[in-house]
């Protein structure tokens, strides 16, 4: 093909892979049922070579996919067009460290942990902390809009990202945003890029706000009978103006699968357990520890704990840890979801997934932070048995439905991607869709940046469930 | 065209590659941080676990045929399972790995130079004691003697010179049988040998029976015991391994014992997983009591013995994971508990010490080139530590790590050393 050819001369014939083993490999992302072939992987060095693969791949109308470590769980890098998949592995620098105006820039290859690691060793906090940090890469984080554990308390990746090179799909470069606290020049052009999931551009480099790290943290645990009394805890504790770094929660479910993998000693009549946690100076963070197991024993907790050591938060946390290690040994398949609702509907959500996994016969449990009202309802099938799956696909679409009726979101931070897109609409409405295609449009009229994501090729008519 | 092999391949992963164990995978990519290979090929999803994994599975659905490439990507696994530990699905690797290197092996002829190496190896220094130990006997006359002629007629010079030179100028000086042990009492032991280091390392093991008894235990040397089986069965022979995991329990009557020992890492992973092998309760009974010296010693609170000798410290010692030990096995608190414990010596951890040597077996032989890469890697995280010893828990990582402080010209600054022999210098010194 004349394209790859081109593609050759720019980064050189040894960035540009076509062997069988790495189209299979880059054929497939963290979600299940999605694969197929790319025509090429490229490792492009820099921006530029990056601006001129876009024009070749402009000029041939040959789809372009950004990949970072293929993590995502929308379907949002399964190359389904074909094309090329472009990856950042030779671009996995961190370029500058700012520590006057507390950023740093880096390039979109570097692993969220490293960039974790590399501040916290100079006192300084990256809060955004995906559970998939260890491998996932910024340029997918910033992508994706990541959420994490400390969401509730310290925000989500946009809250972090100050400014972004990218090249777009006519081949221009555009830099937006800075060094700065405050920038109201023009549209907010960062924000439009940060969680386009490679739709409208690639990222290729990143400028992300830090702060300086919490001096003091302390955990503590709560085991409830009911999973009203572990709601209202939550509500309770906000209520009280209290914002803690981590709220999580496990339902009975969860829990179970996590007794049986290792054998933790978790009471086993709980319907829910709340893993809480507080950062920040010390004194302070002794008082709302106190106050947030106040308020959980008046809620009805049956079992409270405070981890006096770092050993014992260890132990603590193992649990909410390992909850997906446990629930994916049950079953070949484990589909992660994360339907998010205002954090007042959470047992509302939570006894709703229930109620659809018992009518649709399939094995769900959640578990999520409780804090933002981000779920986690996890289903357990086999991708083989073609009629369990179409009943697992029922459950899911009538979980976004109760999700969206309860005034939440098919999905609060991993994306749209292929996946979800039949299911975007309901979200946004025809209007929402309108919209966002207009973007689309204007910016990547050939769509050529990830086709086939984001927008589906018909929306999912809504189920209609009998509410029981 | 599909060619024959590539037919044959397709039809050799179905009969023996479990489709079960493939889908576990859920592709979450937690496994990629912990590949020495998808680092050091700066992370190239096809020297990946993952990709690995999807490969066996695409080849079994027929949806990848065969080819260079695909062989590649399967014949650069080190078999360290670094990947197990870190994958929060319980994804059996090292299993699946054994499956498709049994599945190539089975449609395909092997290449020339594999297949010398293989005849060697496989049928001739691991298949039985006797002949590892007449080869041995070769390598010391040639070590005795210089004649480079005798080292030939074994057959391993002429294969590959330099990896096999270098080998051969850190093999250690081969002396005496292990004697008899003299019994104790508490618990009784029986002792694994290993078929390299009854060979190679034949002071470490009296030192192994010294260190046990010193601990307290009864230490027995069933006779009649075999190479573990682990070199066949990682490379796709399973066949033959299941052949000497057969007359391993039937050796070790392990009625009798309390524990079966051994100081390999290599040896007591394969040794620990007879039960998933030959799936028999027999076998399951045996592995449930294969232990490495390092726990038992620690079983014991022979770390407390270590620490009654008061000497200051002198020197750094670090620690280089035997990758099995701890990644199948689950040991590496035991090993630095005894090493920080003896006297004269810092401890101080190297960067990355849980990542495989490239040692790996025969990998070594077959892959030189990525095998020197890691080391390279590895020798860098020494140097930061700038230990005088550096102490391991298997021959395979011992030989490698002697190669590497020979090939960074650092031999007469930093010893590598086996763990029992660190202890058993540790407790003479008193
Ligand atoms: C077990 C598990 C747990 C997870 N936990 C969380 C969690 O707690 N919170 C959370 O938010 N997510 C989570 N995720 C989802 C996923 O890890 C995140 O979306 C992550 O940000 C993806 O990073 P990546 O490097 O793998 O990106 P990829 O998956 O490779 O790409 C993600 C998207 O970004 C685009 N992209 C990547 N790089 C660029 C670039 N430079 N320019 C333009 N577009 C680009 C891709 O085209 C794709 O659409 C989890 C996933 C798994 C498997
Ligand atoms: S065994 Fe080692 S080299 Fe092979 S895939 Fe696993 S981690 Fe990578
Ligand atoms: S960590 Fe386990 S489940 Fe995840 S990709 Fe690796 S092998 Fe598969």
């Amino acid at each position: 093909m004349e394209w790859i050819e081109s593609i050759k001369k720019v980064v050189g014939s040894e960035h540009v892979r076509t062997s069988s083993a790495h189209l299979l490999t880059y054929s497939y992302d963290a979600t299940a049922g999605f694969q197929a072939m790319p025509d090429a992987v490229v490792s492009p060095g820099s921006t530029e070579d990056i601006r001129q693969i876009m024009e070749i791949c402009r000029d041939h109308q040959v789809p372009l996919v950004p990949r970072g470590s293929g993590t995502n769980l929308a379907a949002g890098t399964a190359p389904t067009s074909g094309g090329v998949v472009l990856l950042f592995n030779r671009m996995n620098q961190i370029l500058e460290l700012d520590e006057d105006n507390l950023c740093i820039r880096v390039q979109p290859g570097v692993l969220t942990l490293d960039l974790c690691n590399f501040v916290e060793e100079r006192g300084l906090f990256y809060p955004p902390d995906p559970s998939s940090m260890k491998i996932s890469t910024i340029g997918g984080n910033v992508s994706e809009n990541s959420g994490g554990l400390r969401g509730l308390k310290y925000g989500v990746t946009k809250d972090y990202v100050l400014g972004l090179t990218a090249v777009l799909p006519n081949g221009q470069v555009i830099k937006t945003g800075g060094k700065l606290a405050k920038d109201v020049a023009g549209y907010d052009l960062k924000a439009l890029l940060v969680g386009a999931e490679g739709t409208l551009g690639v990222v290729t480099e990143i400028l992300l706000k830090l702060i300086p790290k919490p001096e003091h943290q302390r955990t503590g645990i709560a085991y409830f009978q009911s999973l009203e009394e572990s709601a209202a805890t939550v509500s309770e504790i906000i209520s009280e103006r209290i914002i803690p770094a981590t709220l999580e929660f496990m339902d009975r479910g969860t829990m179970d699968a996590v007794e049986r993998f290792m054998n933790l000693g978790l009471p086993k009549d709980a319907e829910a357990m709340l893993l809480i946690e507080q950062d920040g100076e010390a004194g302070q963070v002794e008082r709302d520890l106190a106050a947030m197991i106040d308020i959980s024993v008046r809620n009805g907790a049956v079992i409270t704990a405070v981890a006096e050591t770092e050993e014992e938060a260890g132990q603590l946390k193992a649990g909410r840890r390992a909850a997906l290690s446990a629930l994916a040994r049950k079953r070949p398949t484990t589909i992660l979801e994360d339907a998010t609702v205002p954090r007042s509907e959470i047992a509302n959500m939570v006894r709703k997934i229930r109620e659809i996994a018992e009518r649709n016969q399939v094995e769900i449990h959640t578990f999520g932070h409780a804090g933002d009202g981000n779920l986690h309802p996890t289903c357990l099938t086999d991708i083989r048995n073609g009629e369990e799956m179409v009943r697992v696909e029922r459950a899911f679409a009538e979980i976004f439905e109760a999700a969206i009726d309860l005034g939440g979101t098919i999905t609060g931070e991993h994306g749209v991607g292929e996946m979800k897109s039949p299911y975007l609409q309901w979200k946004i409405g025809d209007e929402g869709i309108d919209l966002m295609k207009t973007i689309k449009q204007a910016i990547d009229p050939l769509n050529i940046c990830n086709p086939g994501k984001m927008f589906a090729k018909a929306n999912k008519p809504r189920v209609v469930v009998a509410h029981g | 065209m599909v060619s024959a092999l590539q037919e044959k391949m397709k039809e050799s992963f179905v009969e023996h590659v479990s489709e079960e164990l493939l889908t576990d995978c859920m592709r979450c990519g937690f496994c990629l941080p912990a590949c020495p290979t998808y680092l050091m090929t700066g992370q190239d999803e096809a020297h990946s676990p993952r990709g690995r994994i999807s490969l066996m599975k695409a080849l079994r659905d027929g949806q990848v045929l065969w080819d260079g490439s695909i062989e590649d990507s399967l014949d650069v696994c080190l078999g360290c399972r670094a990947c197990e530990p870190a994958c929060p699905a319980g994804v059996q690797y090292g299993t699946l790995l054994e499956e498709a290197r049994h599945a190539v092996l089975d449609a395909k002829q092997p290449g020339l130079k594999e297949k010398a190496v293989r005849k060697i190896v496989f049928d001739g220094l691991f298949a039985d004691q006797k002949k590892m130990k007449r080869t041995v006997g070769l390598i010391r006359i040639y070590q005795a003697t210089g004649i480079q002629k005798v080292a030939r007629a074994s057959g391993m010079m002429r294969l590959l010179p330099k990896q096999m030179s270098e080998m051969e100028r850190v093999l250690p000086q081969i002396r005496r049988k292990v004697r008899p042990a003299k019994p104790t009492q508490t618990y009784k032991v029986a002792f694994f040998t290993g078929c390299l280091m009854d060979t190679m390392f034949q002071e470490t093991n009296s030192r192994t029976i010294e260190l046990l008894e010193m601990a307290g235990y009864e230490v027995d040397i069933p006779a009649n015991q075999q190479c573990c089986g682990a070199l066949h069965g990682h490379s796709g022979e399973v066949p033959k391994a299941k052949k000497n995991a057969e007359k391993n329990i039937l050796a070790f009557n392990h009625q009798d014992y309390d524990f079966i020992v051994q100081n390999a890492g290599g040896c007591g992973a394969f040794l620990s997983e007879y039960g998933k092998l030959l799936d028999t309760d027999e076998a399951r009974t045996f592995s449930g009591k294969i232990v490495d010296i390092s726990t038992l010693l620690m079983k014991a609170g022979f770390d407390r013995q270590l620490q009654a000798i008061s000497k200051e410290a002198q020197s750094v010692v670090t620690y280089q994971d035997s990758c099995h030990l701890r990644n199948v096995n689950g040991v590496w608190e035991a090993p630095r508990t005894l090493i920080g414990s003896a006297s004269g010596f810092t401890y101080i951890e190297m960067p990355n010490a849980a990542g495989c040597c490239g040692s790996a077996g025969i990998y070594n032989l077959l892959q030189p080139e990525m095998s020197a890469k890691i080391l390279a890697e590895k020798m860098k995280g020494v140097k930061q530590v700038g230990p005088s010893v550096i102490v391991t828990s298997n021959p395979g990582c011992l030989l490698q790590m002697k190669v590497g402080i020979e090939r960074e010209g650092l031999s007469g600054q930093i010893e590598a050393v086996h763990i029992v022999d660190f202890l058993y210098e540790s407790m003479k010194n008193n």
